[in-house]
C-alpha cells in the first residue's frame, strides 16, 4: 500500500470503517428487483401446501373428511394430525417450554387454527383443495379475557395438561394457568409501600398487536430420499436454532440438515418461531420425495402466526411526597393464547420485563407475572423490542406520567429527579441486572432544550386556559419518556434457548489478495448487516469495507449463531466480529514483525497496517502482510489469515434514549396531529450513523402505528376482528409523522467496539411518549389513565365520556 | 381447468403464455415469465408491494387476472435499470438517501414513484407521501424514501433523458 501519498484521513475515509455512512451494499440487488427471498425460489418439481383451519376459536374436531380434496386435480396428499402422529410430530415443543399441536389434534384452541395440509401441484390447486376438505366441529365455550381464565368455573382450554399441577416454569395454580414468574424483594417491597407518603396504582394495559412484516412466514422444504438429507429454505430469523429444533424433532442427523434464510422481508420478531407450516412443508417433502413450498397469506400470519404484548400490567409506585420514588410493584397477568410459545430464553418466562424499574433509582421493586391460556393464537413474541421490554418500558413511563401527575409535578422534573446518576453506573438494579453505561441527565437535557420544552408547557397552559373559555376544541399534549432497554441476549450463565447459550458468532477468512470474507451466526432481516458488519472488520484490520463480503443465514457455511432478535446482532455478533479481528490482527502482528525484522512488541496498529514505533517510515501494510501470510510465513507459523469467535457476553447492553411527542388532538372528531417528534438515542459506538437514522425511523412509525391504533382484537366467541390490513393499522406515508433524531454517545464498557444496538430502541420507547401524549393532553380535564390504541374512535370516545360532547 | 392465451409486452419485450383465466398477473409475472422483482404482501390490494406499470399507470397485480392484462404495455422493476445497466434515477435516489431496509417493498414504491414523477415531476412532499399511500413500507417510516424520490425527481429534471423509457 503506498501509504506515503495518503494522509492518515484519507487512508481512514478510503476504509469506510466504523462510523461513516457507508451506503448499502445490498441496495444494489434490492432496488433492481433482484432480492432472493423464499417465495422467488422455485425446484424442480415444487409443490404447494396449503392450511385448512379452523372457524371457530375452540371447538372439538368430531371428524375431518379429506376425500372429496383427494380428488381435486393436481391434488397430491391431505395430512391431518392422524398422519403426522405416523411420524410423531401431531406436537411440537415451543421455545417456552410448552408443546404446541402442529395439525389439530381432537379439538382446536384459537381461530384460524391448523386443521389439515392440502399438498398440490400448485398454489391454485392447493387452494381448491382446501376448499374441498371437510370438517365437523363441535363448538366449546371460549375464553378471550385473561382476567376471566383462571375464574374457578372457566371451560378447561389444554385438555392435554390435564392433572399437570406443574410446567417448565413451576406450579400450576390453575387448569388454564400456565406459569408465575416472581423476582424482587417481597417483603422490602410491601413494607417501602406501607410507609410511602405516595403511591399510585393502575392497570395499564399493552394490547394484542403482531410484528406484520411486509413478507409474512414461508419455507421450502426438500427431502432428499437417497441421501437422507434435508434442506429447509425459510424465512428464518434463527436459522441454526431452527435446524437444531428440526433435528430434534424430525430425528434426522443435525449434519443431514441444511437451513437456509436467503433475503428476508422484514422479520420484527415474528420469524423467531418454529411454526406449524415449517413441520407441515418437511414432512410433506418426506411423505411426497419433492420440494414443498409453505408460504402464508396475510390474514394468516396476522392471526397464527406469532402475536406480540398481550400484557396488563397492575402497577404501583411508592414515593415521598416531594417526588423521590421508594418503591415499585407490578403484577403481570399475561395472555399467551392456546400454547405457550413464547419467544424468550429458558429462564425468562416473562423475558426481561424485570427491566420495569426503568431509568429510575428505586431501592426495592418487585414483579409478579402470571401467564394464562386463553382461545387465542399463540407466540408472544418480542416486536422490535427486546424480550418484553417494550411491556415494561411502557409500565414504568405510563406510571412515572400517573405519579407526577398524583404529585403536581412536571413529569420532566420527576424523572430527573429519579434518574440514575451517571456516577453510579455500573448500577445494580432492585430487580438484579447490572446497568452497563449511561448518562441519563445529559441525554434529558439536552432533549428538554433542543424542543423548547419550557415554551410548550407555557403554550399548553395557555391553550387550556383557551379550552376551558371554550375559544378552541384542540387540546394539546406533551409525551415525555425516557427509556433504559436490556438487550444483547445474552450472557450464558442466565441466557439460553433450548439449553443453547447465547453466544454468537463470525468467522473471517482474509484471501491471499487482501480482500475478505465474513460468515456469521446472525440474519439480516433488514438491518444492513452486509453493509455494517464489513465496517466493523474495516475498522478492526484495515481492509476496506468494499473487498468484504458477509454472508449470513446458511448454515453450513456460517457457524453456529442464535440469531437475529431482540437487538442482540450488534452486541454479541458485533462483538464476535471485533473479536475475530483481533485474532487476525494479533497474527498480522507477528507477520509484520518478521517482516520489518522486529519484535512484535515494537509495532502498533496504524489504520491499515503495523507501524515500527517511532520510525513512522518502518511500515507494513495489511495487503502485504494477508499476501505473506499465504506466501512467506515467519518459520513455525501456520499459514493462512483467518479467525472464528464465538462470543459469550459477559453482560447484557443497556441503550437509552429520551423522546418527545407533541400532539394535537380535536375533542369533537378525535383526530389528533402528531406537530413533532423529537428522537434522542444512546445507543454507544455509532457503527453507521445512515442506518442507525433509519432504524430510528422504522421503528417510531411501528411505535406510533401501535400506541394510535394497531392492535390484534378478539371478539366475544374469538373471531378475530381486524386480521387483514384492511383493518389493522399500518399507516401509510400520509399518516406517519416526520421525525427528528438527536444522539448522546455513552459507550459500552464492556463491549469491545462499545456499541449497544438500536434497531428496537425506537419502538421500546416510542409507544410510551406517543401514550403519554395523548393522556397529558387529556388529564386537565380529570382523565388519570386512557387505554392505547389511541384511535380517532377511541380519542373521540373519551372525549364524549368527559361530557365534552354534551 | 380451461387455458386461455395472454399477450402482452412486458419490459419491452413481446410474451405471449397460457395461463389458466383465473391467474393473478402478479403469479404470471412471477412464477410464468420469472420477474420476482414484485411482490406480494398482504392479498388484499392494500400494500403495493405488487406494484407494476400497465399502460401508463401504477397497477397492483395482485388484483388483476392475467388476462385481463390481454395486449398491455407493462414495464417492471426488472426493466427499470438505464439501458448501459447503471441504477436509473429512482433506484440510485433510493440507495444514496437510504430508503430502504428489507428491500421487500421497494420494487413496488419504485415502480409506483417511476409513474408519479411521470404524472408529477416536481412533486412536493405532500403530494410525494400522498402519491405514495398505496404503498406500505414497515421498515422505513417512509422520511427516507420521500427524499429518495425528491433526490431522483431533481436528478431527472435535470437529466430527463437518463430515466428509463416507458
Amino acid at each position: 500500500m503506498n501509504t506515503a501519498v495518503l494522509t492518515r484521513e484519507q487512508r481512514e475515509a478510503k476504509l469506510e470503517g466504523m462510523g461513516c455512512k457507508r451506503k448499502r451494499v445490498e441496495d444494489i440487488r434490492f432496488t433492481q428487483g433482484k432480492g432472493n427471498y423464499i417465495d422467488d425460489l422455485k425446484l424442480p418439481g415444487m409443490l404447494f401446501g396449503d392450511f385448512v383451519r379452523s372457524q371457530y376459536a375452540h371447538a372439538r374436531i368430531k371428524r375431518i373428511d379429506s376425500s372429496k380434496a383427494k380428488q381435486v386435480p393436481g391434488v397430491l396428499a391431505v395430512l391431518t394430525a392422524e398422519e403426522l402422529k405416523g411420524v410423531n410430530l401431531a406436537w411440537m415443543p415451543t421455545l417456552a417450554g410448552d408443546v404446541q399441536m402442529v395439525l389439530a389434534d381432537g379439538k382446536v384452541l384459537f381461530q384460524n387454527q391448523e386443521i389439515a395440509f392440502v399438498v398440490a401441484e400448485d398454489r391454485y390447486a392447493a387452494a381448491d383443495g382446501v376448499e374441498a376438505v371437510e370438517v365437523e366441529y363441535e363448538e366449546l365455550p371460549v375464553i378471550v379475557d385473561p382476567f376471566k381464565s383462571m375464574a374457578a368455573d372457566a371451560p378447561v382450554l389444554r385438555e392435554d395438561l390435564a392433572g399437570k399441577s406443574s410446567g417448565a416454569h413451576g406450579a400450576r395454580k390453575h387448569h388454564n394457568h400456565i406459569f408465575e414468574w416472581t423476582v424482587g424483594d417481597k417483603a422490602a417491597t410491601d413494607a417501602a409501600f406501607a410507609n410511602a407518603e405516595v403511591t399510585i396504582k393502575e392497570l395499564i394495559s399493552y394490547h394484542r398487536t403482531h410484528p406484520s412484516p411486509l413478507e409474512t412466514c414461508q419455507c421450502v422444504a426438500s427431502f432428499d430420499k437417497i441421501k437422507g438429507e434435508l434442506t429447509v429454505y425459510g424465512t428464518f430469523q434463527a436459522p441454526h436454532v431452527i435446524r437444531t429444533v428440526a433435528a430434534l424433532i424430525s430425528k434426522i442427523p443435525e449434519h443431514k440438515i441444511h437451513v437456509i434464510s436467503p433475503d428476508i422481508g422484514g422479520g420484527f420478531g415474528n420469524k423467531v418461531g418454529a411454526y406449524p407450516g415449517y413441520i407441515c412443508a418437511i414432512v410433506a417433502s418426506i411423505v411426497t420425495g419433492k420440494p414443498v413450498k409453505w408460504v402464508e397469506d396475510r390474514i394468516e400470519n396476522l392471526t397464527t402466526t406469532s402475536f406480540a404484548r398481550d400484557y396488563h400490567m397492575t402497577t404501583e409506585i411508592a414515593a415521598s411526597k416531594d417526588g423521590k420514588v421508594t418503591g415499585l410493584r407490578v403484577h403481570v397477568l399475561a395472555d399467551h393464547g392456546g400454547f405457550d410459545a413464547c419467544a424468550d430464553p429458558s429462564k425468562f418466562p416473562a423475558g426481561f420485563f424485570a427491566i420495569v424499574t426503568g431509568s429510575y433509582d428505586f431501592p426495592v421493586a418487585h414483579v409478579a407475572v402470571d401467564g394464562v391460556y386463553t382461545n387465542k393464537a399463540p407466540g408472544g413474541v418480542a416486536y422490535r423490542c427486546s424480550l418484553r421490554v417494550t411491556e415494561a418500558a411502557y409500565a414504568i413511563e405510563r406510571g412515572m406520567d400517573i405519579l407526577a401527575q398524583k404529585l403536581g409535578m412536571d413529569p420532566a422534573e420527576l424523572r430527573l429527579k429519579n434518574f440514575i446518576k451517571r456516577e453510579q453506573f455500573p448500577y445494580q438494579s432492585a430487580l438484579g441486572w447490572e446497568y452497563d453505561s449511561g448518562d441519563y441527565h445529559t441525554a434529558m437535557n439536552k432533549a428538554l432544550e433542543a424542543v423548547g420544552y419550557q415554551a410548550l408547557r407555557a403554550e399548553q397552559a395557555a391553550k387550556r386556559e383557551a379550552f376551558k373559555r371554550g375559544e378552541t376544541r384542540e387540546i394539546m399534549g406533551i409525551g415525555l419518556c425516557f427509556f433504559t432497554e436490556i438487550v444483547g441476549a445474552g450472557p450464558s450463565k442466565n441466557c439460553d434457548v433450548l439449553g443453547l447459550a447465547m453466544f454468537d458468532s463470525c468467522e473471517i477468512r482474509v484471501h491471499p489478495t487482501g480482500s475478505a470474507v465474513a460468515r456469521m451466526g446472525s440474519k439480516s432481516q433488514g438491518q444492513g448487516h452486509e453493509t455494517t458488519y464489513a465496517q466493523i472488520i474495516a475498522s478492526e484490520i484495515g481492509i476496506p469495507a468494499d473487498d468484504i463480503a458477509v454472508e449470513e443465514g446458511n448454515t453450513d457455511t456460517a457457524p453456529y449463531g442464535i440469531g437475529t432478535f431482540g437487538s442482540r446482532s450488534t452486541p454479541v455478533a458485533g462483538a464476535a466480529i471485533a473479536m475475530a479481528c483481533r485474532k487476525i490482527r494479533n497474527k498480522a502482528q507477528m507477520i509484520a514483525a518478521y517482516l520489518l525484522e522486529v519484535h512484535e512488541s515494537d509495532l502498533e496498529w496504524d489504520v491499515d497496517g503495523f507501524r515500527v514505533k517511532g520510525l513512522p517510515e518502518k511500515f507494513k501494510g495489511m495487503k502485504e502482510i494477508v499476501w505473506a501470510a499465504y506466501h512467506s510465513p515467519p518459520p513455525g507459523m501456520e499459514p493462512g489469515l483467518e479467525a472464528v469467535s464465538y462470543y459469550d457476553p459477559p453482560n447484557m447492553t443497556y441503550p437509552f434514549g429520551a423522546y418527545i411527542c407533541v400532539m394535537d388532538i380535536d375533542v369533537d372528531t378525535g383526530v389528533y396531529q402528531v406537530r413533532r417528534f423529537y428522537a434522542l438515542d444512546d445507543c454507544g459506538t455509532r457503527i453507521n450513523p445512515m442506518i442507525i437514522e433509519g432504524q430510528v425511523h422504522g421503528g417510531l412509525t411501528e411505535a406510533f402505528a401501535i400506541a394510535m391504533g394497531q392492535e390484534i382484537r378478539y371478539d366475544e366467541i374469538g373471531n378475530v376482528v381486524g386480521g387483514s390490513f384492511m383493518d389493522f393499522f399500518l399507516p401509510t406515508a400520509v399518516e406517519t409523522p416526520k421525525w427528528e433524531t438527536d444522539h448522546t454517545v455513552t459507550p459500552s464498557p464492556h463491549h469491545p467496539i462499545g456499541a449497544k444496538g438500536v434497531g428496537e430502541s425506537p419502538n421500546v420507547g416510542g409507544v410510551p411518549a406517543f401514550s403519554n401524549a395523548v393522556n397529558d393532553a387529556f388529564s386537565f380535564l380529570g382523565t388519570r389513565h386512557i387505554q392505547m390504541p389511541h384511535d380517532y374512535w377511541r380519542n373521540w370516545t373519551v372525549a364524549n365520556q368527559l361530557g365534552l360532547h354534551d | 381447468m380451461t387455458k386461455s392465451q395472454v399477450r402482452m409486452h412486458v419490459n419491452g419485450r413481446a410474451v405471449e403464455a397460457l395461463v389458466e383465466p383465473r391467474t393473478l398477473l402478479i403469479h404470471f409475472l412471477r412464477e410464468h415469465l420469472n420477474l420476482t422483482g414484485a411482490h406480494i404482501g398482504c392479498d388484499t390490494t392494500h400494500c403495493g408491494a405488487c406494484t407494476v406499470d400497465l399502460d401508463g399507470k401504477s397497477v397492483k397485480s395482485c388484483t388483476m387476472f392475467a388476462i385481463q392484462a390481454e395486449g398491455a404495455t407493462i414495464a417492471t422493476i426488472e426493466g427499470m435499470a438505464n439501458a448501459d445497466g447503471s441504477l436509473s434515477a429512482l433506484q440510485e435516489g433510493f440507495r444514496m438517501e437510504h430508503g430502504l431496509q428489507c428491500g421487500f417493498c421497494t420494487p413496488g414504491m419504485i415502480m409506483r414513484a417511476h409513474r408519479l414523477l411521470k404524472e408529477n415531476p416536481n412533486p412536493s412532499e405532500e403530494e410525494i407521501r400522498f402519491g405514495i399511500s398505496g404503498n406500505l413500507c414497515r421498515c422505513t417510516g417512509y422520511q427516507n424514501i420521500v427524499k429518495a424520490i425528491e433526490y431522483a425527481a431533481a436528478k431527472l429534471r435535470d437529466t430527463p433523458q437518463k430515466e428509463a423509457a416507458e
